[in-house]
């Protein structure tokens, strides 16, 4: 399996690009931060956040859009919030009839509405860059500088290098079961739901025992090679002054951003 | 690409930021414990392994079986995670599940994850292994029939948790997400529950070496089984409660001031979300929330070490 299928780093070389992992990192968290601390309707302040993420989107040579491109994953969560149009008191914009029941849109309800969809939209974005422009590799490598607990950053290390392995492993096991699941048309195919159950379950034990016994063989080849226990790393990740320079100019313009968005 | 989420994944923007603090505090504190324990607990050796078992729930993520109607039924893996790692490595490889999720697919945010951490790898991971510790040493139709319910209570448990985040944030109405999360999420369940039973019948036949619970210091205890019970009977109690009578939940909610009655900021901890000293600012909205966190982290600290000799 190619790496792009699950990873969407975009090799480009630009200032963004070039940036620490941690300040990268760290300025993402802090927008992401920033939006959840902006109160409900700061118009002003999402716009300037909206246009500060397409600064970044232009910067790192990704396109003004690539993010926008990809920000529907957040869409199904919506359903979640639309509970808020009807739940929030204020005036009334519009009566429904949903379910034989009367519902009614209120103005707060809306603004508090609008108000979540952008913070997760914009929120979403920043990801979504983060990722375009950190190798994941280097990203693991910031979160072991930010203090993150050795044991979990390995595991995660583990995790991203044998994703691939085992996602492999899965599309054979996918594709032997459908290979031996013919379907003929206008027949009732493939038994009962918990028939169906049962080979998924045994398709996953199956799974687990090939990862159980494929991670002794890897622990075996990496103590050949001399593991100790540590990872190491070519890349130093030493910060430079460019680094402090856009660490910085993020937290000032996050704190504008705050200080614009309650006058 | 056949990667379906699970839709438990809470992105940035849904829940405020108290809460989201709140469940960064009591996933870290026992994250925290997690990693003292099973760094004393095992060697170098365990630590690729317990990579490749993260890897492996995330694959096994992907398989999937058709229901009806277009629908299909997949794993969350918590429960399953719990019973075959033990619940210590079990938190710990289901949490890098959801961190690699939420930084290489976008599924799930990063302010939340404390959150979605604490619903999906931490409340599943004790539920799972608690129940099915309890019939340990039992007949294997009982400890199948125990780890199938286990695995069913555990995704019920982890929507009930969604649910009450969302409407502790305001962001959804109680008497709306309630009953429509734990509606689905039974429904989900039922694969998760078919899922493991049919995955653990599997080792069994196989290598049931690996599901020995005497097998080294990998395993939890038996002070695994009193959490487990307790949170089953949580979710059991309050789940029809809430589905029956929101109005209840919430009034009792208002009246030990988390919610307001007026909604604007629904999330209070502290009275009026602000620290009369330092006047209606955001600092102090902020200062409120950590007080809140630090308060609910002592809490969990103390019963904690109140635990400790049992466990």
């Amino acid at each position: 399996m190619h790496f792009h299928v699950f990873d969407h780093y975009q090799e480009q070389s630009s200032i963004i690009h070039r940036l620490n992992p941690r300040v990268k990192v760290l300025a993402a968290v802090g927008f992401i931060l920033s939006n959840a601390l902006l109160p409900d309707g700061a118009w002003a302040a999402f716009l300037l956040s909206w246009l500060f993420l397409l600064g970044v989107n232009r910067l790192s040579n990704l396109g003004l859009a690539y993010s926008i491109r990809r920000s529907a994953i957040v869409l199904p969560f919506v359903l979640i919030a639309i509970t808020v149009l009807f739940s929030v008191p204020g005036n009334p914009l519009l009566s429904l009839s949903v379910f034989m029941r009367e519902v009614t849109i209120t103005d707060m309800g809306l603004l508090r509405f609008v108000s979540i969809l952008i913070r997760s939209w914009l929120s979403i974005q920043m990801a979504i860059v983060l990722v375009a422009v950190t190798r994941f590799p280097d990203l693991i490598h910031a979160l072991q500088h930010l203090r993150i607990p050795a044991i979990l950053t390995t595991i995660i290390a583990f995790l991203y290098r044998y994703l691939f392995v085992l996602s492999d492993e899965v599309l054979r096991l996918l594709r032997a079961r459908d290979s031996r699941s013919a379907v003929v048309q206008g027949a009732r195919s493939g038994g009962s739901v918990v028939w169906r159950a049962r080979v998924a379950g045994n398709m996953t034990g199956q799974l687990f025992l090939r990862s159980f016994e494929r991670s002794d063989r890897i622990y075996n080849a990496m103590i050949a090679r001399g593991y100790s226990g540590n990872q190491y790393t070519l890349n130093p990740h030493e910060m430079k002054s460019s680094d402090y320079f856009t660490a910085a100019f993020v937290l000032t313009s996050l704190f504008l951003l705050q200080v614009i968005g309650r006058f | 690409m056949s990667y379906s989420s699970v839709p438990l994944h809470i992105p940035d923007g849904f829940l405020g930021l108290a809460v989201s603090m709140v469940c960064w505090v009591i996933s870290i504190l026992l994250l925290g414990r997690a990693i003292s324990k099973t760094n004393r607990a095992l060697g170098e050796k365990q630590i690729p392994l317990m990579g490749v078992m993260a890897a492996f729930i995330f694959a096994a993520q992907m398989i999937n079986f058709p229901v009806a109607g277009g629908t299909s039924g997949h794993l969350l893996g918590g429960a399953l995670a719990a019973i075959v790692l033990g619940p210590w490595a079990g938190m710990l490889v289901m949490t890098a599940v959801i961190a690699v999720q939420a930084l290489l697919f976008q599924d799930g945010g990063l302010i939340v994850m404390g959150a979605n951490i604490l619903n999906m790898g931490l409340i599943t991971v004790a539920i799972g292994y608690g129940l099915y510790r309890s019939v340990s040493g039992r007949a294997n139709s009982l400890r199948l029939g125990m780890a199938g319910f286990a695995a069913w209570m555990s995704v019920l448990a982890g929507a009930l948790l969604t649910s009450l985040q969302l409407w502790l944030s305001g962001t959804s109405d109680l008497q709306i997400v309630i009953p429509a999360m734990l509606g689905v999420h039974a429904l989900i369940g039922i694969g998760e529950g078919f899922i493991t039973v049919g995955a653990l019948y599997f080792i069994m036949q196989t290598r049931p070496d690996l599901l020995d619970d005497s097998s080294g210091a990998f395993k939890g205890g038996r002070g695994w089984i009193l959490p487990g019970i307790l949170i089953t009977l949580a979710v059991v109690l309050l789940s029809p409660l809430a589905s029956a009578d929101p109005d209840g939940l919430e009034r009792v909610a208002m009246d030990m001031g988390f919610i307001q009655s007026n909604r604007s900021a629904p999330y209070e901890v502290i009275p009026d979300y602000t620290l009369p000293f330092l006047g209606e600012t955001s600092l102090s909205t902020i200062a409120a929330g950590l007080i809140g966190a630090l308060v609910v982290g002592i809490v969990i600290a103390l019963l904690g070490r109140g635990l400790k000799t049992k466990i």
